[in-house]
């Protein structure tokens, strides 16, 4: 049961998420027609394309629905990630044996052929204890696509996931990654959502014991006519806990609509765990809207520290100004400027060697807006 | 032999509430490269209008007048365009930029002013020796710009970027304010080095004499109202240590109002 108002009851059950009439709290600011019929749609063949390497003592394998929701991952949060469970005809596991260390960032490429197929995913990630690797998402093509990750992350254990939305314009991605964190693991998540008509995340994490860390990172860059939502959530059910979230955006164009939730709570049982979460927007043109809600719920005073900032600001000119004043034409100093503004999380992509493609991505944004 | 030339330069800044208020009210003044002028005068006279007027600030509007470099109409040039013509503006408040390393700035702006990447190795070596000139430790160029700067240490990396961008006409806005004795002696060291080239024209804008004494100026015009009420050599700086603006304010009449 999750004590805090700020969330519904998470839940497998489907009775317990109806459909939304689009007043609710957690669905206000989501344009529900836009997501295409998810919200109700039926059992459905449609699937992803799956493209991985397996390396050594990796397995990919399959788990009947009721096997991947007895592993105790933090259940839906709403009822696209419910129907993700539903309908999704069992879970894809991945699974990294204990004390196994991947040198290799671990890619998984999913690929969607058209924003007409429903597709339903249910992904395990079972991480055993001890051991570290990073694993990538990397989402392209498009789909109408709801999936619902769960993250079992051993004790001692660390996992870097990089889940990259690099979508055709006209995808529909919603659902939600679910962390268990074991005690004294790392977990470490970084999402890009650069891609797709809608994109609407959520993800969750609570601990399995004391000791755990949770970071999370996100970037987004948002163009005329996209809406792009993340929805966050930790949990401090343990004490000694440590959550950091950084999550970034810049908008541009008419109807560019990004929407961050950065929500904590910190129960009873949570001594001396230390939070923070941030998020900074950088809205580059008219039109463009940025919601930005940092929540924060506390019920012990017995903490190292809880705090939260959230920062939307206009393009500043002024920076635009001394970049030109020092021969650097329009289009390159804006460029310098939001890459700037994403670049200390840049820095901390775990998989450094997709940076180059979100900055191209990001770079190929501004030039379409014209500057 | 380059030249700057201001004629007859009616400006105003752009506000919300008023819409445009005039500042510079028929500004004449010629500068040419070797040369160092000074324009004194007191807070609210324009003189920051009139170097961020050169440099082509958008919060400011033309409204009649004329400014050319070398014969090319300055006021035609975007703010880009003008920094490649030979323009530099060292400025009052240098902007922070999170996230753009110094390195990464000052090789990006030499770019784009010389028109090819400067050559690696000569570069690292000239980035070096500008930084340590100006008593900046190496450091600073894995820094963000002027992010976490001191005031001093934001103006000896404007004067480090008018040494390696090596400008035609250089305008100093206020460079001399906030340096504590130290900060001023290293600072000037770099605007008498290239004023020694003979090829950069200097124009310092100031509100105290405080730095004519390390930097010594060709000529000297007193600025009030939004235009030069007087002009003279370097004792005119001297002049006015003793006496002050009260005068000139004083006599100013109503542009004193707009000022």
């Amino acid at each position: 049961m999750v004590a805090s108002h700020l969330h519904p009851v998470a839940s497998y059950d489907l009775e317990a998420h109806p459909a939304p009439t689009g007043r609710e709290e957690v669905w206000r600011f989501t344009p529900l027609k836009r997501l295409r019929g998810l919200l109700d749609g039926g059992p459905s063949d449609g699937h992803l394309s799956w493209k991985h390497d397996t390396p050594d003592g990796v397995t990919f394998g399959r788990l009947s629905t009721e096997q991947a929701i007895a592993l105790g991952a933090p259940a839906p949060m709403d009822r696209l990630a419910a129907l993700a469970v539903a309908h999704g005809q069992g879970a894809a596991l991945i699974e990294i044996p204990a004390e196994a260390v991947l040198d290799e960032p671990l890619v998984v490429r999913l690929t969607g052929d058209s924003a007409d197929d429903l597709v339903w995913g249910h992904i395990v990630v079972k991480v055993g204890p001890y051991s570290k690797a990073t694993l990538v998402f990397e989402h392209t093509g498009s789909a109408r696509y709801a999936s619902s990750v769960s993250v079992l992350l051993g004790d001692g254990a660390q996992l870097d996931l990089v889940s990259l939305q690099l979508w055709d314009d006209d995808a529909v991605h919603t659902g939600q990654i679910s962390w268990r964190v074991g005690r004294d693991a790392k977990a470490r998540s970084f999402q890009a959502s650069l891609g797709g008509d809608l994109v609407r995340l959520v993800e969750t994490a609570e601990y399995a014991g004391p000791g755990g860390e949770v970071e999370m990172r996100g970037l987004y860059f948002v163009e005329a006519g996209q809406h792009i939502e993340h929805r966050l959530f930790v949990d401090h059910n343990a004490p000694q806990t440590r959550s950091k979230v950084d999550y970034r955006g810049a908008l541009q164009g008419e109807g560019a609509r990004s929407v961050w939730i950065g929500n904590v709570l910190i129960r009873k049982v949570a001594e001396a765990i230390d939070t923070y979460e941030s998020n900074r927007n950088l809205v580059l043109t008219d039109g463009a809207q940025a919601h930005s809600v940092p929540n924060l719920e506390i019920e012990t005073g017995e903490i190292e520290g809880a705090g939260h900032a959230s920062a939307t600001g206009r393009f500043d000119d002024e920076q635009l100004f001394y970049l030109m004043s020092r021969g650097v034409p329009e289009p390159e100093a804006r460029k310098l400027v939001v890459r700037g503004f994403f670049a200390e999380l840049l820095n901390k992509l775990p998989a450094p060697e997709y940076a180059d493609r979100l900055i191209a991505e990001i770079d190929e944004g501004l030039a379409k807006a014209g500057a | 032999m380059s030249v700057l030339e201001i004629r007859d330069l009616h400006v105003s800044v752009k506000t919300a509430d008023e819409g445009l208020k005039p500042i510079l009210d028929g500004v004449d003044l010629t500068v040419r490269a070797g040369e160092t002028h000074a324009i004194m005068g007191p807070n609210g006279s324009g003189k920051s209008t009139l170097a961020y007027s050169i440099a082509g600030h958008p919060k400011y509007q033309v409204t009649s007048g004329s400014v050319t470099l070398d014969g090319e109409d300055v006021l035609a040039m975007s703010v880009d365009e003008r920094a490649r013509a030979g323009l530099f503006l060292a400025m009052q408040y240098p902007v922070e930029v999170p996230g753009v390393s110094v390195a990464n700035f000052l090789r990006t702006a030499k770019t784009a002013i010389d028109g090819e990447a400067p050559k690696l190795r000569t570069w690292v070596k000239d980035l070096r020796g500008a930084m340590e000139q100006l008593g900046m430790d190496p450091k600073f160029t894995e820094r963000n710009v002027n992010e976490g700067f001191s005031g001093g240490e934001k103006k000896r990396h404007e004067i480090v970027q008018l040494e390696l961008l090596q400008p035609k006409l250089a305008v100093l806005d206020e460079t001399d304010s906030g340096l504590d004795i130290d900060a001023l002696r290293v600072v000037s060291g770099g605007i008498n080095r290239v004023k020694a080239t003979g090829r950069t024209g200097l124009l310092l804008i100031t509100h105290y004499t405080r730095i004519l004494r390390y930097v010594t100026p060709d000529h000297v015009h007193v600025f009030v109202g939004g235009r030069i009420v007087e002009e003279g050599g370097p004792e005119l700086a001297e002049k006015l240590e003793e006496t002050g603006y009260e005068r000139y304010v004083a006599g100013a009449g109503p542009a004193k109002a707009g000022a």
